[in-house]
């Protein structure tokens, strides 16, 4: 009795321990990834055309959803505050805590997802189609490292690109709450904007880019990272795809979360 | 005779439990044409990636003009790749890039430089493989099967490599367009003096391209000769696979 009990104890325990090992085994192997492209990056040959048409696939063509994000977000953020201040007279609050939720969280945040699910997606799939069609085998064969052409150009435009397009979504979010609390709450156009103007600070800006930058490089990086990886043909590829995302949101609210603990607790 | 081209001594490959490579030992002269033979399934490709320097052997040693790359650093690797071309059994044209820049990566290594002289040079290599060489702006999904082989196969002598590897290459294609290739790879040998090492399950192919054929059975060389030994080589086992018979000793 006592010796079945231990021994199915035991099997949990195993079972933990190699949960854990093998964990920590992909933190190493993404480490690895992580530190092979960087240090490829820095030794010629150089790729300034893949990694500016990197930066148009990531960022210009992500504009249009990361405009629409940033100004339904604001504007709806602007009415619930409004909603909720109103419970204790504090619908003055608005232009404040709207700027500071836009700048400092929900830019950052929901521009990274947006742009997770758009980008890491489509690198996974480019690159694990490459390594089930032996495209990756024969960029090798031709002499061309992989890191260096293919995923060097895609880490750098993402952490380059993505706090560009964050910045621009902190001007559309207060744009939308602007125009909400404006035109349907009945606030003051100029009250409104010297309100706006008062309360950000520039820490607030450095906060948002900076999670943008770490954000962009998680999206590139598990893009890149999976799709290099992919194994087993179309249904390799179709895991690939989902686990770059599914990891790239995981990894952006978690940093998201310690950024902020970091800076504020 | 000199020192061989490529020489593989016990090489071992393992992939879990699983042993694809149990003690490979083959040694190939320069400019011969040597077509390894065997079943899917039996390691031909691991072989060819082993000497490539994608995948790692276990055990063993490949010299490639008497220099060890059993672990070579990536850098120096690179650079012994400066000696291979590859075929690779589905082309692996890179569908992103258009055809004359496929042809000539092996020589701009991805760069876009030197737009005009490389056109030049895509036009040349196409010509050789008997291709028109109004197709260089084309993307490699808008050709067919048979062409997109030739264009790999263009890609793969551009840089004028010394050895030249061909994973089936005749698999996919009609038995013309398939005799095509196989012209084309004896006349690489023939005039341009390259090593060939090639796979194939097309006998009609080995029989043609082939200076020597080996076959490769359970991890191991089983048997090697010349081409005309082929059809009484006196080993059940080549007998059976170029036969193409069921029943053997092959299950």
């Amino acid at each position: 009795m006592i010796d079945a009990l231990g021994r199915s104890v035991l099997t949990v325990l195993v079972a933990i321990g190699a949960g854990i090992i093998a964990g920590l085994a992909r933190v190493g192997r993404v480490a690895k990834f992580a530190a092979r492209t960087v240090a490829a990056a820095f030794t010629p040959p150089f790729y300034p055309g893949r990694f500016f048409e990197q930066c148009a696939h990531i960022g210009w063509f992500s504009l249009p959803v990361v405009g629409l994000t940033a100004i339904f977000t604001g504007a709806a953020l602007a009415q619930q505050i409004y909603t909720g201040g109103s419970r204790f007279n504090a619908q003055s609050t608005v232009p404040a805590i709207v700027v500071i939720g836009m700048v400092r969280e929900l830019a950052p945040v929901l521009v990274g997802l947006m742009v997770a699910g758009r980008v890491s997606s489509a690198m996974a799939a480019e690159l694990g189609t490459m390594r089930v069609t032996e495209q990756l085998d024969a960029l090798a064969t031709l002499r061309t490292d992989a890191y260096r052409y293919l995923v060097a150009p895609r880490l750098f435009a993402a952490v380059l690109t993505l706090p560009l397009m964050v910045l621009l979504a902190n001007a559309i979010g207060i744009l939308g709450g602007y125009l909400l609390s404006v035109h349907k709450l009945g606030f003051n156009a100029a009250g409104y904007l010297a309100t706006t103007r008062s309360i950000l600070e520039f820490s607030d800006v450095m906060m948002s880019v900076v999670k943008a930058g770490v954000f962009g490089f998680f999206i590139a990086l598990m893009g890149c990272y999976h799709g290099y990886d992919a194994r087993g043909g179309a249904a390799g590829v179709g895991r690939a795809t989902t686990d770059a995302v599914v990891s790239a949101f995981v990894l952006i609210l978690f940093s998201n979360l310690l950024i902020t603990i970091l800076a504020f607790g | 005779m000199g020192e061989p081209k490529i020489k593989l001594c016990d090489v071992a490959k393992t992939f879990g439990s699983n042993a694809v490579l149990c003690g490979v030992n083959l040694s190939i002269e320069p400019g011969e044409s040597v077509v390894i033979i065997g079943g899917s399934g039996t390691g031909k490709s691991v072989m060819l990636k082993c000497i490539l320097g994608l995948l790692q052997p276990d055990a063993g040693s490949i010299l490639i003009d008497g220099r060890e790359i059993v672990g070579l650093r990536p850098r120096e690797m690179e650079a012994v790749r400066a000696k291979f071309g590859m075929l690779f059994q589905g082309g692996a044209l890179f569908d992103s890039l258009p055809i004359w820049r496929n042809v000539t990566f092996g020589i701009t290594r991805g760069r876009s430089t030197d737009a005009a002289r490389m056109r030049k040079v895509a036009e040349e290599n196409l010509e050789r493989v008997g291709l028109d060489r109004k197709i260089v702006n084309l993307r490699p999904s808008e050709l067919s099967g048979g062409m997109q082989k030739r264009v790999a196969l263009a890609r793969a002598i551009a840089p004028r490599p010394e050895i030249i590897f061909f994973d089936e290459p005749t698999t996919g294609l009609d038995p013309i367009k398939a005799d095509v290739i196989n012209d084309l790879i004896t006349s690489l040998v023939k005039d341009l003096g390259v090593t060939a090492l090639t796979i194939t399950h097309d006998m009609a192919s080995a029989r043609k391209i082939a200076h020597r054929v080996a076959m490769l059975y359970q991890g191991r060389i089983i048997w090697h000769g010349p081409r005309d030994r082929l059809y009484d080589s006196g080993n059940p086992y080549v007998d059976q696979f170029v036969q193409g018979r069921a029943d053997g000793p092959i299950q």
